[in-house]
C-alpha cells in the first residue's frame, strides 16, 4: 500500500540555481517536519506540493492522484492546504470572512443558487457559518471573529491562517514556520493545538520549523534539507545524532559558517 | 424619535420646496440630501424603506412635472448607478482595474440601436426595425452580449495584474469605440461617426409619458442591480472576489479557482453595462461613438472611487454625486456666471462683461470636477461611503 503523500526525486531550478535536487519525501500519518538552514529549499518544496510552482523533475502523489501540473485550487480541493511563512491573510476582510473563503472548495453552489437565494443557498450558508464559528473557537479566535484580519495581533494572525487552512477540510496540512515570531509559551500552546488536531481529525501535518525544541517535541519524522538536497531523514533522535545534520547547522572548520551563509543569499 | 421626525420632515419639506421653486438647483440638491439622511438616520427599517420608496416612486415623478429636467437627471443617475455598481464588482470587489468599462455599455447600446432602427436593413436587406416590443427581449440580449464581451475581454488579460491590466482594458475600450467609428464599410454595421437614428422606443403601458416610463424602467433595473450586487457580495462568490483582490496567490491556495472567478467578475460587471446600454439607446433615440469615449469610462471609475471602492451605497452615492455635479451643479454654476456676465455686473470695480472669452465659466466645468476629485483623494481617500465590514451574528443565522 502506498503512502498518503509521496514525493519522488523533486528537482527545481531557478535559472542557473538548483533550489531542489532530487528530493524524496513521504508521509503516512502524524506530523513530519522539514528542517534546514535558510535557503535550503523548504518553502520551495511547499510551493511545489501546493501547485504554486511546477517542478523540473520528479513526481508527487497524494492518495494516488498525481499532483504536479494541477492548479493550486484543485490541489486544495483534493485535501491539501497550507499556511504561509510570511502571513498572507486577506487583510481587509474579517477573521470570519477569511475562514469562509477557506471553505470555497467545499461550496457546491453555483451562480444561479446565489441569484435565486433559495432554501439550498440559505442552508449551505448556514452550515458554512456554523463551521466557521466552530473553527474560530477551536483556534481560540471566536471573540475576534468580526475583527479585520489586518488589526489582529501577530500570534492571532498565525492562528487565523491555520483556521483558514483547516476550513478547506484538508487531510494534509502544510504549515510554513507557524511559530515564527511567537513567544515560547505561544509556540507551546500552538503545538498543543496541532497535536489535538492530529488526534481528533486524523490530520497529517508537514511542518517547516526553525524552533528545534518544537520540532523535536512534536514531530514523528524529521527530514533535513541543505542546499536543496535531503541530507537526513528519520526520527527526531536519529536526526539529532546525524553528523551531516550537525555539519549543515554548525558548519565545519573547512567551510566556515560565515561563508556558507553568504553563499545562500 | 427626533431623527424620525427629521427624516419625514426633511423629505416632505424639500419635496415641497422643489415644487415651489422648480428652477432652483440648490433646492433639488436639498431633496437629494434628505434622501441620504433617510438612509443614514436611526429609524426603523420599514420607515426607511417606505420613505425611500415614496421619494423615488411618487415624489420624484411628481417633481418631474414641475421641472422636466429633474426627471432626466434622475434617469441619468439611475443609468450611472447601474454602471457604477457593475464596475464596482470588477474594480471594487475583485480588484481588477478596468479602464475600458464603457465598451460594454457601447456593445449593449449598439445591439438595440442596430436592430431597433431601420439601419439593420442595410445589413440584412429588409424587415427592420424590429417591432418596439422586442426592446424588452433585447434587455436580455444586452445582458448576455455584455457578459459575453466581458468574458471575451477577460480571457486574454487574466494573467495581467494592476497597471498592465489597466492598460489592456483601456486599449479594449478604445478598440470598441474605434470599431464603432469605422465599421461603416465595407458593410455598414455601425454607420460610423454619423451614428444611428431613429432607434425605436419600447411600447409603454397605460400611456405613461416617455420621460416617466424611462425613469421607472431605469429605476427598476437599477434596483435589481443593487439587489443582485448585495446577493453576490454576501455569498461565496463575492467573498472569493474580495479574496482575489486582497491576495491572489493566497486565494488560489485556499481553493478559489482564479480563472473562473475573475471571468465571472468581468461577466457580471459587463452584463449590467450591457443591459443599461440597451435602455440608453432607446432613451436617446440616437447614439454615436461620441457617447462611449474614454472619458466616460473614467467618469464611471471616478464614481466608484469617489463613493468608496467595493461599497454598494458608495457606488450609488458616487454615481449620483458625479452625475448631478456634471449635469446640474457645474452647468448651473456656469449659467449663473454667464448671467452675471451678460448683465454686466461689477465686482470689485471690474466689469464682468469685459471678461475675455477664454475665461468663460462653461470651460471650467472639467477643471472644477478635477479639483473636487483631487481634494477628495487627499482628504477622504476611502471615499464617501467606505465599506463597512458587516458584523456577523455568530453560530446561527
Amino acid at each position: 500500500m502506498s503512502a498518503l503523500f509521496e514525493a519522488r526525486g523533486i528537482t527545481k531550478r531557478f535559472g542557473g540555481l538548483t533550489a531542489l535536487h532530487g528530493v524524496d519525501f513521504s508521509l503516512d500519518a502524524g506530523i513530519a517536519s522539514i528542517i534546514g538552514p535558510n535557503g535550503a529549499g523548504k518553502t520551495t518544496l511547499f510551493n511545489i506540493f501546493t501547485g504554486l510552482y511546477g517542478a523540473d523533475e520528479g513526481a508527487v502523489t497524494f492518495r494516488g492522484h498525481a499532483l504536479l501540473g494541477l492548479r493550486p485550487d484543485r490541489i486544495t480541493a483534493l485535501g491539501i492546504c497550507r499556511t504561509f511563512q510570511n502571513i498572507r491573510l486577506f487583510a481587509n476582510m474579517t477573521a470570519f470572512e477569511n475562514v469562509l473563503v477557506g471553505m470555497h472548495a467545499r461550496v457546491s453552489l453555483g451562480l444561479l443558487d446565489v441569484l435565486v437565494r433559495g432554501p439550498r443557498f440559505r442552508h449551505t450558508e448556514g452550515v458554512l457559518h456554523a463551521r466557521a464559528s466552530a473553527l474560530l473557537e477551536r483556534v481560540g479566535l471566536l471573540r475576534q471573529a468580526n475583527e479585520v484580519a489586518r488589526n489582529l495581533p501577530y500570534g492571532d494572525q498565525r492562528r487565523l491562517e491555520i483556521a483558514r487552512a483547516l476550513a478547506s477540510e484538508p487531510s494534509l496540512l502544510l504549515l510554513d514556520e507557524p511559530t515564527a515570531g511567537m513567544t515560547g509559551g505561544e509556540a507551546g500552546s500552538l503545538m498543543g493545538l496541532l497535536r489535538a488536531l492530529v488526534a481528533d481529525l486524523g490530520l497529517a501535518v508537514i511542518l517547516i520549523e526553525h524552533n528545534m525544541r518544537v520540532v523535536m517535541e512534536v514531530s514523528d519524522r524529521v527530514t533535513v534539507l541543505d542546499h536543496g538536497e535531503r541530507i537526513a531523514e528519520g526520527s527526531p533522535q536519529e536526526v539529532q545524532a546525524d553528523t551531516r545534520v550537525i555539519e549543515a547547522y554548525l558548519g565545519t572548520r573547512h567551510s566556515g559558517g560565515l561563508r556558507r551563509r553568504r553563499a545562500e543569499r | 424619535m427626533i431623527q424620525t421626525a427629521l427624516a419625514i420632515g426633511g423629505v416632505g419639506l424639500s419635496a415641497w420646496a422643489v415644487a415651489t421653486f422648480p428652477r432652483s438647483v440648490l433646492v433639488f440638491l436639498l431633496f437629494q440630501a434628505s434622501l441620504v439622511f433617510v438612509y443614514l438616520a436611526r429609524i426603523p427599517r420599514w420607515l426607511r424603506a417606505g420613505l425611500l420608496a415614496l421619494a423615488l416612486l411618487v415624489l420624484m415623478p411628481l417633481l418631474g412635472h414641475f421641472n422636466g429636467y429633474y426627471l432626466e437627471v434622475a434617469t441619468q443617475v439611475g443609468i450611472f448607478v447601474a454602471l457604477a455598481l457593475g464596475l464596482n464588482i470588477v474594480v471594487g470587489l475583485a480588484g481588477l482595474l478596468d479602464l475600458g468599462y464603457v465598451a460594454f455599455f457601447a456593445v449593449g447600446a449598439y445591439s438595440w440601436a442596430i436592430f431597433g432602427s431601420p439601419h439593420a436593413n442595410l445589413i440584412f436587406g429588409g424587415g427592420f426595425p424590429l417591432a418596439a416590443g422586442w426592446f424588452y427581449l433585447f434587455l436580455l440580449v444586452g445582458l448576455l452580449i455584455g457578459a459575453g464581451t466581458g468574458i471575451l475581454l477577460g480571457l486574454p488579460v487574466l494573467r495581467l495584474r494592476g497597471d498592465y491590466l489597466a492598460i489592456v482594458t483601456l486599449g479594449f475600450g478604445e478598440v470598441i469605440r474605434v470599431l464603432a467609428n469605422n465599421l461603416d464599410k465595407p458593410i455598414n454595421i455601425t454607420n460610423g461617426p454619423k451614428g444611428i437614428t431613429p432607434i425605436a422606443r419600447p411600447p409603454v403601458p397605460f400611456e405613461v409619458p416617455y420621460a416617466e416610463a424611462f425613469y421607472f424602467l431605469v429605476l427598476l433595473i437599477a434596483a435589481t442591480v443593487v439587489l443582485v450586487n448585495r446577493w453576490l457580495e454576501d455569498s461565496h462568490i463575492g467573498r472569493a472576489w474580495e479574496a482575489i483582490r486582497e491576495d491572489e496567490l493566497a486565494a488560489q491556495a485556499m481553493g478559489v479557482p482564479l480563472v473562473r472567478t475573475k471571468l465571472l467578475a468581468f461577466a457580471c460587471g459587463a452584463s449590467f453595462a450591457g443591459i443599461m446600454g440597451v435602455v440608453f439607446a432607446a432613451k436617446q433615440v440616437f447614439i454615436s461613438p461620441e457617447s462611449f469615449t474614454f472619458l466616460e469610462s473614467i467618469g464611471v471609475l471616478a464614481m466608484v472611487i469617489l463613493g468608496g471602492m467595493g461599497s454598494i451605497p458608495g457606488a450609488i452615492v458616487g454615481a449620483t454625486v458625479v452625475t448631478v455635479l456634471n449635469l446640474q451643479v457645474l452647468k448651473g454654476f456656469s449659467l449663473w456666471l454667464n448671467e452675471l456676465k451678460n448683465a454686466g455686473v461689477v465686482v470689485l470695480g471690474y466689469n464682468l462683461a469685459d471678461l475675455p472669452t477664454q475665461l468663460e465659466p462653461a470651460k471650467y466645468e472639467r477643471m472644477i470636477f478635477g479639483a473636487i476629485l483631487v481634494l477628495m483623494m487627499i482628504f477622504r481617500p476611502q471615499g464617501i461611503f467606505p465599506v463597512r465590514r458587516r458584523a456577523r451574528e455568530l453560530g446561527e443565522r
